[in-house]
């Protein structure tokens, strides 16, 4: 009769052998009833070392404890490696092309230019300045004649204006605004010193149109008055506006201008973002955005007018400010590179989309 | 105003390359548009004058030319010209710049050379690599007078600045004006032109008078008799110089006040004497019915209140706009008399609009000139006048001047200058920049400037001004960049604009492409989709000089233009277009400007995407718009009701009226087919209107915190059968009456068997709960029972199964 060591040599050789041919959870728990069950062969071997002598029990027993733990750990880690296969092969089954489209949404956008007019607000309320708005549709007395430019002033020539249906005292009274400068009034007589606001809002000019003039557009105002202003902040202002929404490689050229309701007025040019400044494009034709000069419009803007800030009641010796006019469908056309800005309102689907 | 710049350097010394001198010009605040050249820019060529001739050490052809650049600057190179001496005045040009190749006879940079041994920096040019002509065989020598390192286009070709200028500059409507900033920006001095003549006719006095019944019109009138003319074609000189600047030519005489209006600014006007009646200027307004023949051959009624020349009985020009016809100088003309005034800029305006004719006068005049111009102009004019058409000038001119004003003096301090510009700028520096403008500037330590404008400055009245005058030679570029300092204003709220953005955002989010339309528009297209009651409440607002018909009034509805917007959608895009905009309409206002109404108008159309994005599915219909616009109020934190609702646009049965507190905020519903099929739609649209200012005074400040219930609820389903008539709403508003009712949600609308004809089933599922404690059973029950009552009681519900 073989002796017990040697049985148990055997059953390990056939228990990991019949292991590895199990192949489900339950060919796995007949292996553990067979071998590790309450009459498995190991517990037979287990039960039968009370016969023993003592010296040989010790020994047999403690090859039997052994042979029972890796038993216990070679069918823990059968069952972890037909779980995995059994994962693999539901994976395998459900694999999804994933290259196949998303299921479809519907996606709205907003419009390039009040994406543009939400940036260029944003750069200012960054700065300290609060959005307000104001009437579309105006009297000339805020348009114009609080502007300092009356009724035959040769200055109503760079405003041509639509005019409403309307006379008072035979004139015409009612139009609709020109610019979003008489917020500049507006907003000053009903608050004081220190202002600093931005009005952005609909425009409309008598004028013919053209790829880069329509008679609707988008302007924003700026205004700032309070003690120390100067022509320095409203450098420093516009060139952080330029930086922020241009970048910070773009050159600007700071000139004089003209507007009644300024004084000192500067325009600000920047080079042009089509043709860097060149005048021309890579292949040598002429840049139409730029008109062949390399730079580009902006804005206009200057020291408010001390007469302005004395008819509204404010102490012009004591406070000083500046304002600016931009024109927020221009500077989408550079930011987007749209060529004509009429495009933006005939508003093309495959047009709007992009943005 | 076109200015050609070598009548402009017979005035001033042109000492920078002409993109240069534009660029400053334009900084200053007189911006050239553009620079007309006719043969060639030049750029980097400039007038050299060569110095010395050596023989090259190695070829017997080539010489070793050096030429002064001016500023004492000199350069050697190595030149194969037969025809090069020293003391010859020539084109060169320096190395890098782009001349014609001689042998290839394409634009080449010029680049630095070794010829046979010696280097050559920079060229002398021939006529062929200046593009001037194919004559390659020489180089180009310029007259004595060229001005060495000048640039070449400033003496040869013709180079033309056509300036933009803004309407405060009129005394730069003119060549010498021009001419005066110039010598500001450049430090050259201005050569006035020359104003002495001999007078060798009679005296004036006796033969003509000047009387100016409107002086408030006429501060200024000038008459001078000029004898003897004979007319013709003024010389070649002058012509070309008028060309250039973009006049018509005439005759010797009228070119002469052509070109005295364009070299100093004031325009004149010549009469043939001898059919002026009486030898008599009156200046008077026009007389009721009066008319006038002009010189363009328009026949014109004069408006009231218009300023006339007259002669002793009858009005023979428009003042400061056009001459009339029967006084005009023509070619029989001897006697001259030339009129040089001063009108009201405001009445010129008004005449020059009334009569819609503007000139080159009537532009000058309503800018508000110089009342000392007319004087000097009128001496100018006669000077030419005696030179150049063999004439004898009158002794004396006839000057009345009712308008005479002081010389403006504007004191200004160093501490204004200061915070306007931001800058210190030094006495020395201030006093320099105004003294080269023309003006007198006395500096009172310690902090004073006394300032004498010129009187050509019409446009200079206050300190700030004179600011900017300071600012604008010294140059925008060179003040300082600062950040604004000082206290940030506190922010208002601004609740219309948020509600606005918001909407916008909630929109977008929910699939919907932003549009941006037109505000004017035609009362046909509103017509579509408004109630002529409507219509007649809310009258658009006309445009009284409109740019077309179909921009004739503004709207007082987005719907017509989303509609459009959606057509024409439809057409490029086969699935859904979900289009809205958020924008003002005008609703007009007794006697004051409209009401500005922030609006927002949805429209939707079109079949949905299948699993692919085809469009397959189901089309768009009502509750998709109802969707979207209940989506839009939860996201303005609004409450709303729906309720059936009915309007011009849309289709009866099929629309919902929108709600908030006690007044309509908007609609929502299918767009009735007749007005789709207005925008040429034959497909389902629905459309969602909302007016913000009615969701204004019901949009909370922020949303209002409801502690989350701590006892559990219990969820029951409740089928009710009612009218099929009566609205789902008011059976949840019943359910959701109830004090233990959390929410009831309705998640089946049944008709057909076994429900009776003519009524419907409704299913909702109620959660119970009570915020103060768990609900038992029994409550439940108790309470759903006392909702069934309810129920059938208000609503003739009847409890199903
Ligand atoms: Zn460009």
């Amino acid at each position: 009769m073989p002796s017990l060591l040697e049985e148990l040599k055997e059953i390990e050789v056939a228990a990991r052998s019949q292991l590895a041919e199990a192949r489900d959870d339950a060919a796995l728990e007949e292996w553990r009833i067979a071998y590790l069950g309450r009459r498995g062969r190991l517990t037979l071997v287990l039960r039968a070392l009370a016969s023993l002598p003592l010296e040989e029990r010790r020994k047999v027993g403690a090859e039997a404890n052994r042979l029972k733990e890796a038993l216990g750990a070679a069918l823990a880690q059968r069952q972890a490696q037909l779980e995995e296969a059994r994962l693999t092969a539901v994976m395998e089954r459900g694999r999804l092309d994933v290259t196949l489209p998303g299921r479809p949404r519907a996606q709205g956008r907003l419009h390039p230019v009040t994406q543009t007019l939400r940036d260029v607000l944003h750069c200012f309320e960054s700065m300290g300045f609060q959005v307000v708005e104001g009437p579309e549709v105006e009297w000339d007395r805020y348009n114009f004649e609080a502007l300092r430019i009356p009724r035959d002033h040769p200055a109503r020539d760079m405003w041509a204006t639509l005019w409403v249906d309307y006379e008072k005292d035979g004139e015409r009274s009612m139009l609709l605004r020109t610019h979003t400068s008489p917020n500049q009034v507006r907003y000053m007589e009903g608050h004081q010193p220190p202002i600093r606001i931005v009005v952005p809002g609909r425009v409309y000019r008598f004028e013919a149109t053209d790829p880069i003039h329509d008679w609707m557009h988008t302007q924003v105002e700026g205004l700032a008055v309070d003690e120390g202003i100067s022509m320095a902040d409203l450098k420093g202002t516009l060139a952080e506006f330029v930086r922020r929404i241009f970048g910070a490689d773009r050159k600007m050229f700071f000139h004089c201008d003209y507007f009644p309701f300024t004084e000192p007025s500067m325009g600000l040019l920047i080079d042009c973002v089509v043709c860097n400044g060149e005048g021309r494009l890579r292949d040598g034709q002429g840049c139409s955005t730029c008109k062949e000069t390399g730079w580009i419009e902006v804005l206009g803007s200057g020291m408010v007018h001390p007469e302005i800030l004395a008819n509204v009641g404010y102490d012009a010796e004591r406070y000083t400010g500046f304002a600016w006019g931009m024109g927020i469908e221009r500077i989408a056309m550079l930011r987007y590179g749209v060529e004509d800005v009429r495009l933006f309102y005939q508003n093309d689907l495959r047009l709007l989309e992009q943005f | 105003m076109r200015v050609p710049v070598k009548w402009l350097s017979e005035y001033v010394d042109i000492a920078l390359p002409l993109p240069e001198l534009a660029r400053r010009l334009t900084m200053a605040g007189l911006e050239v548009g553009e620079i007309i050249t006719s043969g060639g820019d030049w750029e980097g060529v400039s007038i050299a004058q060569v110095v010395e001739v050596a023989k090259h050490p190695k070829a017997d052809r080539l010489v070793l030319a050096t030429v002064e650049l001016g500023g004492g600057e000199r350069q050697t190179v190595v030149c194969g010209a037969p025809n090069v001496a020293a003391g010859q005045k020539v084109a060169f040009a320096r190395e890098g710049v782009t001349v014609i190749d001689g042998r290839t006879g394409k634009p080449t940079a010029l680049r630095r050379a070794v010829i046979r041994g010696v280097e050559s920096v920079g060229m002398i040019c021939s006529e062929k690599e200046l593009g001037l002509s194919d004559y390659h065989e020489g180089i180009v020598v310029l007259p004595e007078d060229a001005a060495v390192g000048a640039p070449l286009a400033s003496y040869l070709g013709d180079s033309v600045l056509d300036f933009d200028l803004r309407p405060n500059r009129p005394d730069a409507l003119s060549v010498v004006g021009v001419a005066r900033e110039v010598g500001a920006l450049t430090g050259q001095p201005v050569r006035e032109p020359s104003i002495e003549y001999a007078e060798a006719g009679p005296p004036i006095k006796g033969r003509v008078t000047v009387e100016v019944p409107a002086r408030d019109l006429c501060p200024r009138y000038c008459a001078a008799l000029i004898e003897g003319i004979r007319t013709g074609p003024s010389p070649v000189w002058m012509q070309e110089r008028l060309t250039a600047a973009g006049l018509r030519l005439i005759n010797n005489v009228v070119d002469i006040t052509n070109y005295v209006m364009l070299e100093m600014g004031q325009p004149l006007h010549a009469f043939d004497f001898k059919k002026l009646r009486g030898g008599k200027i009156v200046v008077r307004r026009g007389r009721p019915g009066e008319r006038l023949a002009l010189l363009d051959g328009s026949q014109k009624e004069l408006p009231p209140d218009v300023l006339v020349i007259a002669d002793a009985e009858v009005a023979v020009a428009v003042a400061g706009v056009m001459g009339g016809a029967d006084s005009e100088v023509d070619d029989k003309t001897t006697t001259v008399l030339l009129e040089s005034a001063n009108f009201n800029a405001a009445s010129i305006r008004r005449t020059s609009q009334a009569l819609k004719v503007r000139t080159d006068a009537s532009n000058r005049f309503e800018k508000g000139l110089s009342r000392e111009l007319p004087k000097l102009a009128a001496c100018r004019a006669v000077k030419l006048m005696v030179e150049l058409c063999g004439a004898k000038a009158a002794q004396g001119i006839v000057d009345v001047y009712p308008g005479r004003e002081k010389e403006v003096r504007i004191t200004v301090t160093q501490e204004r200058l200061r915070r306007v510009l931001g800058v210190d700028l030094p006495v020395s520096r201030v006093r320099q920049v105004l003294g080269s403008l023309g003006f007198s500037c006395r500096h009172v330590p310690p902090d004073r400037y006394v300032v004498r404008v010129p009187h050509w400055r019409t446009d200079v009245r206050i300190p700030d001004d004179v600011a900017e005058e300071v600012a604008r030679i010294v140059g925008y570029d060179e003040l300082p960049m600062t950040q604004l300092r000082g206290e940030v204003p506190a922010a208002e709220r601004q609740p219309r604009r948020e509600l606005r953005e918001r909407a916008r955002d909630v929109l977008a989010a929910a699939g919907m492409q932003e549009v941006v339309t037109y505000s004017l528009t035609d009362r046909e297209t509103l017509a579509k989709v408004l109630d002529p009651e409507d219509m007649a409440i809310y009258p658009p607002l006309r445009i009284a000089n409109p740019m077309s018909r179909e921009q004739e009034y503004l709207r007082t509805t987005l719907r017509a233009d989303l509609l459009e917007t959606l057509a024409s959608g439809l057409r490029v895009e086969p699935g859904v277009v979900a289009l809205f905009e958020t924008s003002r309409v005008y609703l007009p206002r007794e006697d004051d400007l409209p009401q500005e109404v922030e609006s927002v108008c949805g429209v939707l159309s079109g079949v949905k995407p299948d699993r692919w994005g085809q469009p397959q599915g189901e089309a768009v219909g009502f509750f998709d718009a109802k969707g979207i616009i209940e989506r839009l109020l939860a996201g303005l934190e609004v409450n709303a009701t729906f309720e059936e609702g009915h309007d011009f646009a849309y289709l009866p049965g099929h629309t919902a009226a929108v709600t908030v507190g006690d007044g309509r905020a908007g609609l929502v519903g299918q767009v009735h087919p007749r007005v789709a099929a207005g925008f040429d739609i034959d497909q389902d649209v629905f459309m969602f209107e909302l007016n913000l200012e009615a969701l204004l005074p019901h949009v909370p400040d922020l949303p209002r915190y409801q502690p989350v219930a701590r006892f559990p609820s219990v969820e029951q389903d409740l089928a009710v059968t009612v009218d099929e008539s009566l609205p789902a709403a008011r059976v949840q508003e019943a359910i959701e009456g109830s004090p233990l009712v959390r929410r009831a949600r309705l998640f089946d609308v049944y008709t057909g068997p076994p429900v009776p004809p003519g009524k419907k089933s409704l299913a909702f599922s109620v959660s119970f709960q009570s915020p103060g404690h768990t609900l038992t059973d029994a409550e439940v029950e108790e309470e759903r029972r006392r909702i069934v009552q309810r129920l059938e009681r208000e609503l003739g519900a009847t409890l199903r199964g």
